[in-house]
């Protein structure tokens, strides 16, 4: 019933793409577009909430006769899908509205009409398959449909590398997916879920391991991330929300489904594997955003660092789970659960903020922005609660979630294993260096893009963007203060998921005053996010009453200080370089090598001096590199096969049959 | 009744806060003037400062956004519901469950990230300058302070501050990671509030501010508002202090008024006994360089990580 009514949806989004095919010339067809995006995402939304909250009763499935002939396709919704479902469509009808109004900006509609809807259908796919094949068809179709978004503007050389690098990853992704898939559905060849789940896996390490090479390579979990600073900013920005807000969280999906639920469960070393590679991540993610001035660049590299915080959740929560702690591991999968809701509305808020001023000003890049608050007052704020959001700060909803995490982590002296009582503090010291340099990155990030003075006249001349953007960040700016406010609400919605997939929930919260969350105790830890939230606005009426009682209302403009020099120049203003310097060299000369090369001109010489920065990329130095150079070589080696005459053809079939032929023999 | 008089406590705490902060900061600048044998202002220059600040008109530049205007109550305010969640005189009052340690740092975060993004607003070098090395310090001092919690929170099973105090009231020890994690909150609170040898809160060579570069732009009842919550600020760091390991004095959930009274005896106490160990500090060091800075924050962070590190090893550390 509720698959059907899922699949419709689906169906709706397919045949809105097929009329984005057709009707791509017109632009109010391409508004159609993306209103009936719209609606059948908020319809596949409905679904996902009806099933979360409301008693869902038993989990049913459906099978369609499309696919492989002797099985099918199995389609289902269970709580983690209908979690799921709530996600990617809060996300993606957030981007629907957003498109309604950016769309109109689109050079090229022929080329995203057509696939948007697609995209959006095929990560809803992903999310209801119940069989293997299905699930990999709809994550190729997820990939592919993506792909040629990334490549919409596809005159721009930098675009095209960044969809060739993409598609190899996600080829790489989807390769490492399939094997996955089939060391569970082993010898017999079961390819529904409900029969892998019977059959447990034979090599839960091995299966562990290529899910995080195949989901984490979607997630952008480091050192397989390379890919996602390229594309996701490639796009368009309402696809760049989609893919940063709501594709990834496909991917985090996929590891849940495979290492929770199909999986058997693997010996707890692996959980270190993944805490480790979850901490790196988020340090090296926000980093590297840190380094960046491209504004959509910066957030690609933020969902990198997200992506890691989500991971650490997942990591602990197997961590707890191998050693049978139920308890703490429903507390740090709720904690990620949370997080992946939050970073999609936020994430989407921030890269919806990002194509206003894309469209206003024709810039990405913040060092030819600022002052734009004065210009687009209404989008500066919505991005303002989206930074706020994103830095953790209180009553926002980012806050909770790793506040959430740090509680798991606090639980963790409890485990018996010495690899996790060493590994687990310092990968929380890593994420609370990585939410303090978080922080520091949205000061800039805002602080360059929207505030000062304008820096070209691009900036000056910009005007507020159309009502559906706004429409579309308000929404998500109020979603955001309000899953921070009411977090004991979005906790117990999450219960039924956590239940199914750790054996355990956290206690209920929405019983308890003012709104509250206590995760183990209210002894040992509580969040009021809605008190906080009313004590500082009360404090806030409370102190602008009294200033405007008692003190001076009197208020001059003038000049700005500066300590009695002001320079009329906007180009005396920090930069977005000039503001990450002293980060980039206390952190970044250790990681990225950062140099700072001065070319000082001699006395009497006119030109300027010039102090340039290099910074270099370990990881694509260390791996990417190598093994390109690896393939290329190779490919020069193995192309004298193309020139051989049909004698030597048929000797090396013949060695290779030979060669068969013996394998088989010593095998058996 | 009961819920009115613990409704009145929890508000005398807030207000006491708001009263004894600029009392403390006049008190650390008579006690350093006299160390350094200057006579010094009179302890209650700040009110006055502040009195005279917000009867004067505010001058504010051209340029500056509503971001400017309203920056200073919101640092003010997080800043100021920070301080209320710090058990002074008493612990478990009636709302001091709604945030525990952490909480509280993620609040003096959202102060300084107002504070941050006022100082690049009306888009001058020295707010530029400012920001960029405050959030630098901040990117280090958090973790750190993170850490520090980690430690207490290990030791005490709680990062609630009320039951981490009642913890240490009962269980006074000596322990390797709580000598860390102090020597590292000491660190921190005199990098969080600007203090030598981070920042000096005196200088008046533009180019050696941190904090006072961040706040150039400011005047009359603006810059009155954030002179205040810097000296909430401050007066919170030794709230801190005092309270996870000081904790003797601090009067319990529903006890007599004499237990109160000794409460906030023993605070006041408290509160001039820690302005003077920070003065005497002060006086004792130099200034830093900025690059010198992340490695004397560094220091704070590697003292919880090892305390963190050592309570993970064995809960008797």
């Amino acid at each position: 019933m509720q698959v059907g009514m899922a699949l419709w949806g689906v169906a709706v989004l397919i045949c809105a793409a097929v009329l984005g095919a057709l009707l791509q010339k017109s632009r109010a067809a391409g508004r159609a577009v993306y209103a009936v995006c719209l609606l059948a995402c908020l319809e596949i939304f409905a679904v996902g909430c009806w099933h979360l909250l409301a008693d869902p009763g038993p989990a049913t499935g459906m099978r369609l006769p499309v696919g492989l002939p002797w099985s099918g396709a199995h389609f289902r919704i269970d709580a983690l899908a209908a979690f799921f479902l709530v996600v990617v469509n809060l996300g993606s009808a957030g981007a629907s509205l957003f498109a309604i109004g950016y769309g109109r900006h689109e050079a090229a509609p022929g080329r995203v009409l057509p696939f948007y809807p697609l995209f959006l259908a095929g990560m809803n796919l992903v999310v209801l398959a119940d069989d293997a094949f299905s699930f990999l068809v709809a994550w190729e179709f997820m990939s592919l449909s993506s792909w040629a978004l990334v490549v919409a503007h596809h005159r721009d050389p930098d675009n095209t590398s960044a969809g060739y690098i993409y598609i190899l990853m996600a080829g790489f992704g989807t390769l490492a997916l399939l094997l996955a898939f089939g060391l569970l559905a082993g010898s017999t060849g079961a390819y529904t879920f409900a029969e892998m789940r019977a059959g447990g896996g034979s090599l839960p390490a091995v299966v562990l391991i290529l899910a995080l090479l195949g989901a984490g390579s979607k997630a952008g979990l480091v050192p397989l991330h390379v890919w996602l600073p390229l594309a996701h900013p490639a796009a368009p920005s309402h696809v760049s929300a989609l893919m940063s807000g709501v594709m990834t969280k496909v991917a985090v999906y996929g590891f849940i489904r495979i290492v929770f639920d199909l999986n058997g469960p693997p010996a707890w070393w692996w959980s270190v594997l993944v805490i480790a590679l979850a901490a790196i991540t988020c340090v090296l993610g926000v980093l590297s955003a840190l380094m960046q001035h491209d504004l959509k660049r910066l957030l690609a590299y933020h969902t990198v660092e997200n992506i890691g915080i989500i991971f650490l959740g997942l990591g602990l929560a197997l961590a707890f789970s191998s050693h049978g702690m139920q308890a703490p591991a429903a507390l740090a999968l709720t904690a990620a659960l949370f997080h992946v809701l939050n970073h999609c509305l936020f994430k989407s808020l921030l890269f919806f903020g990002s194509g206003a001023v894309l469209t206003a000003t024709g810039e990405r890049d913040m060092e030819h922005l600022g002052g734009l608050i004065h210009r687009m007052p209404l989008t500066a704020f919505a991005f303002l609660v989206g930074c706020m959001a994103i830095s953790a700060l209180p009553p926002l909803n980012g806050f909770v979630s790793e506040w959430l995490t740090f509680q798991a982590i606090l639980l963790s002296p409890m485990l018996p294993s010495w690899g996790l009582k060493l590994i687990v503090p310092a990968a929380g010291a890593m994420l609370a260096l990585s939410a303090a340099l978080a922080a520091a990155c949205f000061v800039k990030a805002f602080g360059v893009t929207f505030l000062g003075r304008p820096r070209t006249p691009a900036a000056a001349e910009a005007v507020e963007t159309d009502r559906a953007s706004l429409a579309a960040m308000f929404a998500f700016a109020a979603l955001c203060l309000l899953a921070g406010v009411v977090p004991g609400l979005v906790i117990d919605a999450l219960a039924p998921v956590v239940q199914g997939l750790a054996g355990a929930r956290m206690p209920q919260q929405s019983t308890l005053p003012w709104l509250s969350i206590v995760p183990v105790a209210e002894s040992r830890s509580s969040y009021g996010g809605l008190l906080v939230f009313i004590f500082i606005a009360a404090a806030t009426l409370l102190t602008i009453w009294a200033i405007h009682r008692f003190a001076s209302h009197a208020v001059r403009r003038g000049p700005a200080w500066d300590c009695g020099f002001p320079d009329a120049s906007p180009a005396t203003q920090y930069t977005a370089d000039s503001f990450a310097q002293p980060i980039r060299r206390v952190f970044g000369t250790v990681v990225f090598q950062a140099r700072e090369a001065v070319d000082m001109p001699p006395p009497g010489d006119a030109r300027p001096a010039r102090l340039s920065v290099t910074l270099r990329d370990f990881l694509w130095d260390g791996i990417y590199a190598p093994v390109a150079q690896g393939v290329a070589v190779a490919a020069e080696r193995l192309n004298h096969l193309q020139f051989l005459s049909i004698r030597q053809y048929l000797s090396l079939v013949f060695a290779a049959l030979v060669g068969l032929l013996l394998v088989v023999a010593i095998w058996a | 009744m009961g819920v009115i008089v613990e409704l009145l406590l929890q508000g005398l705490q807030m207000l006491a806060v708001l009263a004894l902060a600029p009392l403390l900061l006049g008190f650390t600048r008579k006690f350093k003037a006299r160390l350094l044998r200057r006579r010094g202002p009179p302890v209650l220059q700040p009110y006055r400062d502040l009195l005279k600040l917000i009867q004067k008109e505010a001058v504010v530049a051209e340029n500056a956004s509503w971001l400017f205007r309203s920056g200073p109550y919101l640092i003010f305010a997080a800043t100021w519901a920070a301080a209320a969640l710090v058990p002074t005189f008493a612990t478990g009052l009636i709302f001091s469950w709604v945030g525990d340690l952490i909480v509280i740092i993620a609040l003096i975060g959202s102060a300084r990230f107002f504070l941050a993004l006022a100082g690049m607003d009306i888009g001058t070098s020295f707010g530029g300058i400012g920001s960029s090395r405050e959030m630098l310090f901040a990117s280090l001092a958090e973790p750190a302070m993170i850490m520090i919690v980690f430690t207490v929170a290990l030791v005490a099973g709680s990062t609630q501050l009320s039951s981490v105090a009642a913890y240490m009231q009962d269980n006074a020890a000596l322990r390797v990671s709580l000598g860390l994690a102090a020597v590292a909150l000491v660190i921190v609170a005199v990098a969080e509030n600007a203090r030598i040898p981070v920042d000096n809160p005196a200088t008046h060579l533009e180019l050696t501010m941190v904090h006072e570069a961040m706040v150039l732009e400011y005047s009359g009842r603006h810059l009155a508002m954030i002179e205040l919550a810097a000296a909430v600020k401050l007066l919170l760091y030794v709230s801190l202090i005092a309270c996870i390991f000081v904790p003797w004095g601090l009067a319990p959930a529903g006890s007599g008024p004499a237990a109160y009274a000794i409460g906030a005896a023993s605070y006041v106490g408290k509160l001039l006994a820690g302005g003077f160990l920070l003065v005497l500090f002060e006086t004792s060091i130099a200034k830093m360089r900025v690059f010198r800075v992340p490695q004397f924050l560094g220091v704070a962070l590697m003292l919880g990580l090892l305390g963190t590190l050592l309570l993970f090893v064995s809960r008797s550390f």
